[in-house]
Formats: C-alpha cells, sequence, structure tokens
C-alpha cells in the first residue's frame, strides 16, 4: 500500500513537471512576438528593447529560462511581466475566492445530483423520469457563461434580487459573501447536477438488478431500506470518484468561465486575463496551481481506491 | 462488416440478451443491423438528428438567406439605415446605441447588432463556422485517438508508456486552460508545421486547438479496449496465421472498436461546438472578423443591458445544436453500447 501511493506520488510529480514544461514551450516556441518587443511599450528604442532583454532573462537559452522562471515560481518571487505584481502573492489572494466558489457549488452539485438521479431511478420509465432527463440533458448542453450572462441579467440587474457579479470576502460580511456567490454557484453547478444525476441513475438502476439488492428484499428488508442502505451505498462509489475529480478541477481554477462571467476575481479569471495579455508568468503559475489540484485529487482518488480494491494495487 | 463475427464482441451482454427475441426471428443478422433497429425504435434521438440536420442545414444555406431574404452579408454595417416596420420607418440602430430587436420580417428577421449588421445573417453564417469548427475537430480527435490507443495499446512497453504518460499530461489540464493558452498564443504568431503555415485568424486554429485537448478523454478508453482485445482468441489466430501488427491493428482491432467510436463521435462533436465557443467567448477562438456563435454571445453579453436579444439568439442556437447532439448521442449508446462510459469535460 505504502509502495503504491509512493509511486503514485512519483508519477505526481513527474505530471506537474510535464505540465509546466508543456506550458513553457507553448509560450516560447509558438512564435507569438518578443516579449520584450511588447513591454517596451508603443515606440520603444532598440537599446530600450536590448535592456529589457537583459534583465528580464530572454536572451538566455530557453532552458535557462525555464530553470529561472521555476525557480521563482517555488520561492515566491515570480513576478508578472505586465502588471509587475508578484505572482504567487496574487494567486495566494485570489484562491480563497476560487475555494469558496468550488467549494460550494461541489456540495450543491453533488446534493442536487445525487436527488435528482435517485428520484429519476426509482421513478423509472415514468414521467417525472423523463421530465428530469430532458431536464438534465438541456442542462449539460448550455455554456455556462451563458446562462450565466443571462442569470446576472435578469436576477441580477432587472429583478436586483441578487448583486451583479463581484465577491465580498467572508470576513468582511458573511451575509453578503453568501448573497454575491449564489448566483456563481448556481451557474457552476447546472452542468454538473445534469451529469451527475444521469450517471447515478444508471449506476442505481444497473445495482438494483444485483443478487445482494434481490437478498436484502428477500430477507424483509423495506423498500426504503434497501434503496438507501444498499442500492445508494453502493452507486456512491463511482460518483464519489467523479466529484473528487471535479472538485479538484474546480479548485485548481477550472470554472475560468464562471469566474469570468461573475468577475469574482478568483484564480482562473487571472489566468484569462494573464492570457489575454500574453503575461506568461502568471499563465505558468495558475496552469501549475491547477494541475496540482487535479494530479493530487487523482492521486488521492487512486489510493483510496488501492485501499478499497487491492486488484489495482497489483497493476 | 456486417457479418464480421469479431464486431459482435464489441456489443457488451446487456445489449445482445436485449436484442435477444430479434435475433431469433433472424438469424445471421449484423449487431450494426440489431442496433440500427434498437435506434430506430427510439423516436426522440432520431427527431432530434433530425433537428440537428435541419441546424446543418439552414447553416448551409446561409448565402441563399443573405441573397434574396435578409438582402444584405454577415459583416455588412447598416449604421445609418432605416427600415420599416410595420408601416413605419424605424432606425436600424437608434441614435443612442440600440440597435432594433427581433422584425420577424425578411430584413433584420431577428434584429441588429451594434454595427447595424444582420443578426439572422450572422447568426446562419456564425453557425457554418461553429459546426464546421466542430465536426472537424471531432474527426481529428477521432483520428488521433484511435491511432495512438491502438499503437499504445498494442505495441505496451515504451510506446505505451510514453503515449500514455502524454496523455497524462493534457488530461491534467482544465480543458478550458489549456485550450485557451494554445488558441492565444497560435491565434497570435499563427503556426509552422515545416511547409505549412497556417495564419492567426485562421478556423484550423481553433480546430486543432480543440482536437488536441479532446484526444485523452477518447483515446484512453480505446487503449484500455486494445488492452483487452489484443489477448483475445481472433487476434493470437490472425498472428499464428502470420499477420504483422499493421494488419492485426487495423483488420483485427479496429472493427472492434467501432461502436465506442460511433458511441463518442456525436458527443465529441457537441462538446467541441461548446469548447469552440467558450474559446471564441474569452477571445481565443474564431478571430474577427470570422463570427461564430461564440464571438456572437460574446459580443452580446457586453451589450446584454441595452439589447439582451444579442446574446440570447445566439446561445438558444448554441444550445438546440448541442441538444440535439447530445439526445441523439444518448440515444446511439443506448442502441450500441449501453454501458459505455463517455465522459467529456467542457
Amino acid at each position: 500500500m505504502a509502495r503504491f501511493a509512493l509511486r503514485r506520488l512519483l508519477s505526481m510529480v513527474f505530471v506537474m513537471f510535464a505540465c509546466s514544461v508543456l506550458v513553457f514551450l507553448i509560450f516560447n516556441v509558438i512564435p507569438n512576438g518578443d516579449p520584450a518587443v511588447r513591454m517596451a511599450g508603443k515606440v520603444p528604442t532598440e537599446t530600450q528593447i536590448e535592456a529589457i532583454r537583459a534583465e528580464w532573462g530572454f536572451d538566455d537559452p530557453i532552458w535557462v529560462q525555464y530553470w529561472t522562471t521555476m525557480e521563482k515560481v517555488f520561492t515566491g518571487d515570480l513576478v508578472s511581466y505586465f502588471t509587475q505584481s508578484n505572482v504567487v502573492e496574487e494567486i495566494a489572494n485570489r484562491a480563497p475566492r476560487t475555494f469558496a466558489l468550488a467549494i460550494g457549488a461541489a456540495v450543491i452539485w453533488m446534493l442536487f445530483g445525487v436527488a435528482f438521479g435517485l428520484f429519476s431511478a426509482v421513478k423509472a420509465g415514468k414521467f417525472a423520469d423523463r421530465g428530469l432527463t430532458v431536464l438534465a440533458l438541456i442542462g449539460i448542453s448550455m455554456p455556462v457563461f451563458w446562462i450565466g450572462a443571462l442569470m446576472n441579467y435578469y436576477l441580477g440587474f432587472k429583478a436586483g434580487l441578487f448583486p451583479n457579479g463581484g465577491y465580498v470576502p467572508f470576513t468582511e460580511s458573511p451575509i453578503q459573501w453568501l448573497w454575491h456567490l449564489i448566483l456563481p454557484w448556481t451557474a457552476l453547478s447546472i452542468l454538473f447536477i445534469g451529469f451527475y444525476s444521469r450517471v447515478l441513475r444508471s449506476d442505481v438502476l444497473d445495482t438494483m438488478n444485483e443478487d445482494f439488492v434481490r437478498t436484502a428484499r428477500a430477507k424483509g428488508l423495506s423498500e426504503r431500506q434497501v434503496l438507501v442502505r444498499h442500492v445508494l451505498r453502493n452507486s456512491l462509489i463511482p460518483i464519489t470518484t467523479l466529484w473528487g475529480l471535479d472538485f479538484g478541477f474546480v479548485l485548481g481554477g477550472g470554472a475560468i468561465l464562471t469566474e469570468s462571467v461573475f468577475n469574482l476575481q478568483g484564480v482562473g479569471q487571472y489566468a484569462a486575463d494573464a492570457i489575454g495579455q500574453l503575461d506568461q508568468p502568471p499563465i505558468m503559475a495558475v496552469t501549475l496551481f491547477a494541475a496540482f489540484f487535479i494530479v493530487f485529487v487523482n492521486a488521492i482518488v487512486d489510493v483510496v481506491y488501492a485501499g478499497l480494491d487491492p486488484r489495482i494495487r497489483l497493476q | 462488416m456486417a457479418t464480421d463475427p469479431a464486431t459482435e464482441l464489441s456489443l457488451d451482454s446487456r445489449a445482445r440478451s436485449n436484442a435477444g427475441s430479434t435475433r431469433g426471428a433472424s438469424a445471421g443478422e449484423g449487431p450494426w443491423r440489431l442496433a440500427w433497429r434498437r435506434l430506430r425504435r427510439r423516436r426522440t434521438p432520431l427527431v432530434f438528428a433530425g433537428l440537428f440536420v435541419v441546424l446543418v442545414a439552414s447553416a448551409l444555406a446561409a448565402p441563399l438567406w443573405a441573397k434574396h431574404v435578409a438582402h444584405t452579408g454577415p459583416s455588412t454595417n447598416h449604421l445609418a439605415d432605416t427600415i420599416e416596420v410595420d408601416g413605419r420607418q424605424r432606425n436600424v440602430v437608434e441614435l443612442n446605441g440600440v440597435p432594433i430587436g427581433p422584425t420577424y420580417q425578411g430584413e433584420f428577421f431577428l434584429g441588429a447588432d451594434g454595427n447595424g449588421r444582420d443578426i439572422m445573417v450572422r447568426l446562419l453564417y456564425g453557425g457554418r463556422n461553429s459546426l464546421l469548427i466542430g465536426i472537424a475537430a471531432a474527426l481529428i480527435t477521432t483520428l488521433l485517438a484511435v491511432a495512438s490507443g491502438l499503437l499504445a495499446g498494442y505495441f505496451r512497453g515504451w510506446v505505451d508508456a510514453v503515449i500514455a504518460r502524454s496523455l497524462d499530461v493534457l488530461w491534467a489540464f482544465p480543458v478550458i486552460l489549456l485550450g485557451v493558452a494554445l488558441g492565444t498564443a497560435l491565434a497570435l504568431g499563427g503556426l509552422q508545421l515545416g511547409p505549412i503555415t497556417i495564419a492567426g485568424d485562421s478556423k484550423l486554429i481553433p480546430i486543432i486547438v480543440i482536437a488536441v485537448v479532446y484526444v485523452p478523454y477518447m483515446a484512453r478508453p480505446i487503449r484500455g479496449q486494445v488492452l483487452a482485445l489484443r489477448e483475445k482468441d481472433f487476434v493470437e489466430a490472425a498472428r499464428a496465421q502470420g499477420a504483422g501488427p499493421l494488419r492485426i491493428m487495423f483488420v483485427e482491432i479496429l472493427p472492434n472498436l467501432a461502436s465506442t467510436i460511433t458511441v463518442f463521435f456525436p458527443l465529441l462533436v457537441a462538446n467541441a461546438v461548446l469548447l469552440e465557443a467558450a474559446l471564441s467567448f474569452l477571445g481565443a477562438g474564431v478571430q474577427p472578423p470570422g463570427t461564430s456563435w461564440g464571438t456572437m454571445i460574446d459580443e452580446g453579453v457586453q451589450r446584454i443591458a441595452t439589447a439582451p436579444h444579442l446574446a440570447i439568439v445566439p446561445g438558444v442556437m448554441l444550445v438546440l445544436t448541442v441538444l440535439a447532439l447530445n439526445v441523439f448521442g444518448d440515444g446511439v449508446r443506448d442502441a450500441l453500447d449501453p454501458r459505455a462510459k463517455v465522459r467529456i469535460e467542457h
């Protein structure tokens, strides 16, 4: 078990390393103009450009540039090319916003996904099931930035029920914090609720055909007990894996679109803004941040699974 | 192919037992014909497939509508023009910059945007780009995923190690983050692959970006299937007959992947269309003066307070398209391989 966990950890470090190299290459090998020229302003002189090049190390060999960038990421000295602000500090300041979005949305989508999926499975084939299936399919077909913008406009701007985007720290005003997050949570959850309810529905229907469910019924358990203790407990395993992965994805700033539409100023929006300016250091740092959460949660899920199911360890 | 016994392995046991009754009546029917029967019995997926065909056809007919009904092009401004609606002359764009809403007549059927361009015309032309990018990207993803899955699963060893690790790396990125990073970098500088040069505003750039980003989602399950299939007796038999690796991969194993590929394809297109919209929304997809539903939503969201129809109309088209593909894809999965686990993020 410990060996499996260690191997998983090593491969996690490797994947993160590869991610950072890939991002670095995207911005250095693809010809997108010299960052020194872009930084020098509108009418730069050749000496200005040379000076910037030397100061920022753009004339070093590419692997030296990679090394210095990574060194700065880990010592916390990474500085944005364009705003000149410290990237690691910036991410640390924005992380609570992203975490608040991720945690709230993850709880909402899991609860509703399980509730709708279970209800759908119990009513399989009936009108309620079909209605929920249609809703779920519409949910997974809607772009989050579109539904988010419409919610912002109709519920926030027109009806005045919610604030028009933005974020208020929990320490400042818990009520305002909640008020500002309700729409983003909802918009982000819609897709996942649709997806999870469908996964759970099919898992529950599969589990219902298992022998142990028949045994549970035969020994006289009520339908509710069978459903909750035997069927649901089994069907929750695959959906919990999905939940872990998606949660890691949103924690790492993967909800770029939601953060941008509601102007939450989280880590994802930081990346989106930096990409617009081709500001490489923040993108490097956010990518590592995101990859860390995805790979980390993935590793945890694998190790937990290996603990539950010894067959996996042998692979 | 329909009578190839190998193909049948791809159908799972439940699907086969479901079809048991029909099989008795017509012995020797191939799995594809059975799947087609099951699909035909369900009306909903076919209705939505029809909807998708209508959407594609209307996008293809964009020039006809532009020339004969709307009498304008997708990038023609009408800032200072007036139009007669219900017998009254109205400005296409009011003096305060608010464009006209839907008129429900030939010209400006769905209203105008901030530059006085006809939204219906732009919607049809934008649909061309969205659908073209979605379908082309899904085709390339399928090609790359099948190739890498076959190679990794068949050769195992270091080939597998290299391919599987690379897929892991791609997979560890949030799809949207990688897509935006690639899209922005390429849109600025274009792409040079040996003798081929792709300009930064080419539609090929979002196509390639979207195709690459989705490869791991399809290649991983395919690799798993190939790993299992290569141990089957029919592969052993082919090898005993002296078949080389290429023949085994493409003649023996590939047909068994057909149902997985078929199940994946409509859902891939749906997600590619959605990702294109998201990339364009963030400015990393279709570049101006090109238009797509994503760029239209982006423009619409910026003006949502004065002219909400600018955001609503392209969004509804997008949702209809993706919904049609999702419902149809679901039907295909139920007919071919009900237990297939298809998971694509967007």
